[in-house]
């Protein structure tokens, strides 16, 4: 299930404030999984910019973004004039992935890309 | 629809049917290159149809056995396809450097620091517009408070949202929670009660106790001749000065910088002014909607 679902990566290019081991990993990870993705240089500037291809991206059924804390995500889409539905937030249709302060293996896991030593990463591909 | 980062093409890796995967060092050194440039990257391997993004270029990347045939909803995009078999990195990081160039102008300097205003949150007390002196803060049709002009907000000032009453105001880029929207937790709620009220910092004129403070600094440091001392000085002062305003974060260039203390007062009185003139309509555009009194604004959240 998780396999089809989109995935859309941040890149965080304008600031050091995600651990640069934390994305390098996932996006490595992300691109030897043979997954199809999105991913944009920096949610932040498209916001400042309201980047109208965001408007697209937030209506993304599934959508998973891997990028940074979810209320500063929602928030950075809101202020874009691309809002997502906050019950689609809720329902887990889509999902904001931190990599602030999870771990890349925590995040692969949830992404359901092999090669973390997560526990609940194995589980996944056992499924 | 265009995308407001024209300049920089999207680049799709096409992995789908007919083409071979790209050589995996590659691609591993290929994409955070670009994603570090500015540009937008895509991988499809499924399907042939691309979500329309808003560029107008496209550049299409792939080890093919026989050219993509690829579907856009966006009549206007020009697609560039380049078969990377016998690419190196450089050979492919100035094919697409020189696509951009052809076809962008040179990316416009953007600095990582903005104001995000968290509405859930909100309580639209207006204390932020009546406390920044920049003109970051205004208020939209509905009397709403909006980051406005966010290009006026300093680097790395944090100040509105340490003013703010509510945790409401985010700066995605700052170094700790909850400012950079992080779950705001008890201890965060407990430090939000005890803050001042912004119009009791206004009435005991903090303005004028930074600008004093500010003037000082800049006098002792003019006074100084040998550099070594005037630094050590000039650190001094500006450390004596942080800590005051330690709980508001402002940087010393931020102080340093500000305009005389006529022109604080006079900005400080007009965004007061808009603050309660924006709060004064909203008030009575509830009344007339429900017919009677409003709610006080600053104990209720609008709902969104």
């Amino acid at each position: 299930m998780s396999q089809t679902r989109p995935i859309l990566y941040c890149r965080c290019a304008y600031a050091k404030v995600v651990p640069e081991d934390v994305k390098d990993q996932v996006l490595e990870r992300l691109l030897d999984s043979g997954e199809p993705f999105e991913s944009v240089s920096d949610l932040c500037e498209m916001s400042a910019r309201k980047d109208p291809g965001l408007i697209p991206l937030s209506k993304q059924e599934g959508l998973r973004i891997v990028a940074c804390y979810p209320r500063a995500v929602k928030w950075l889409f809101s202020a874009a004039g691309a809002p997502i539905d906050p019950s689609s937030i809720q329902a887990g249709r889509i999902e904001i992935l931190n990599m602030r302060s999870d771990s890349s293996d925590a995040i692969c896991s949830k992404l359901g890309i092999p090669g973390g030593s997560d526990p609940e990463s194995d589980a996944l591909q056992r499924d | 629809m265009v995308a407001t980062n024209p300049e920089r093409p999207r680049v799709l890796l096409y992995e789908g049917r007919s083409s071979k995967p790209m050589d995996v060092a590659l691609r591993r050194q290929l994409v955070p290159s670009l994603l570090d440039r500015g540009y937008t990257v895509t991988r499809i391997t499924q399907t042939a149809s691309l979500g329309n993004l808003g560029h107008t270029e496209l550049i299409v990347l792939g080890n093919f056995e026989q050219q993509p045939e690829l579907s856009s909803d966006n009549a206007a995009l020009r697609i560039h396809t380049r078969d990377v078999s016998s690419d190196t990195f450089e050979t492919l990081m100035e094919y697409i450097e020189g696509v951009a160039q052809g076809v962008s102008q040179a990316r416009p300097h953007w600095k990582p620091w903005f104001p995000v205003i968290d509405y859930d949150r909100c309580t639209n007390c207006m204390q932020c517009l009546s406390f920044c002196l920049f003109d970051v803060y205004g208020v939209n049709q509905a009397n709403q408070i909006t980051v406005q002009n966010q290009t006026n907000c300093k680097t790395d000032c944090p100040a509105c949202s340490r003013v703010c009453p509510e945790v409401a105001i985010l700066f995605p880029k700052y170094k700790a929670g909850p400012i950079n929207g992080d779950e705001i937790s008890q201890e965060d709620l407990r430090r939000e009660a005890m803050k001042v009220d912004i119009s009791s910092l206004l009435g005991g004129d903090i303005y004028s106790m930074l600008k004093d403070r500010s003037i000082k600094a800049k006098s002792r440091f003019s006074k100084e001749r040998d550099d070594d001392r005037a630094l050590k000085e000039r650190q001094r002062c500006l450390d004596k000065l942080n800590s005051n305003v330690q709980s508001l974060e402002i940087p010393a260039e931020v102080l340093s910088s500000l305009p005389s203390l006529d022109q604080i007062q006079a900005k400080a009185q007009q965004a007061k002014h808009r603050a309660e003139q924006a709060l004064a309509q909203q008030a009575s555009s509830r009344e007339s909607t429900s017919g009677g009194p409003s709610e006080d604004p600053s104990t209720t959240r609008p709902s969104h």
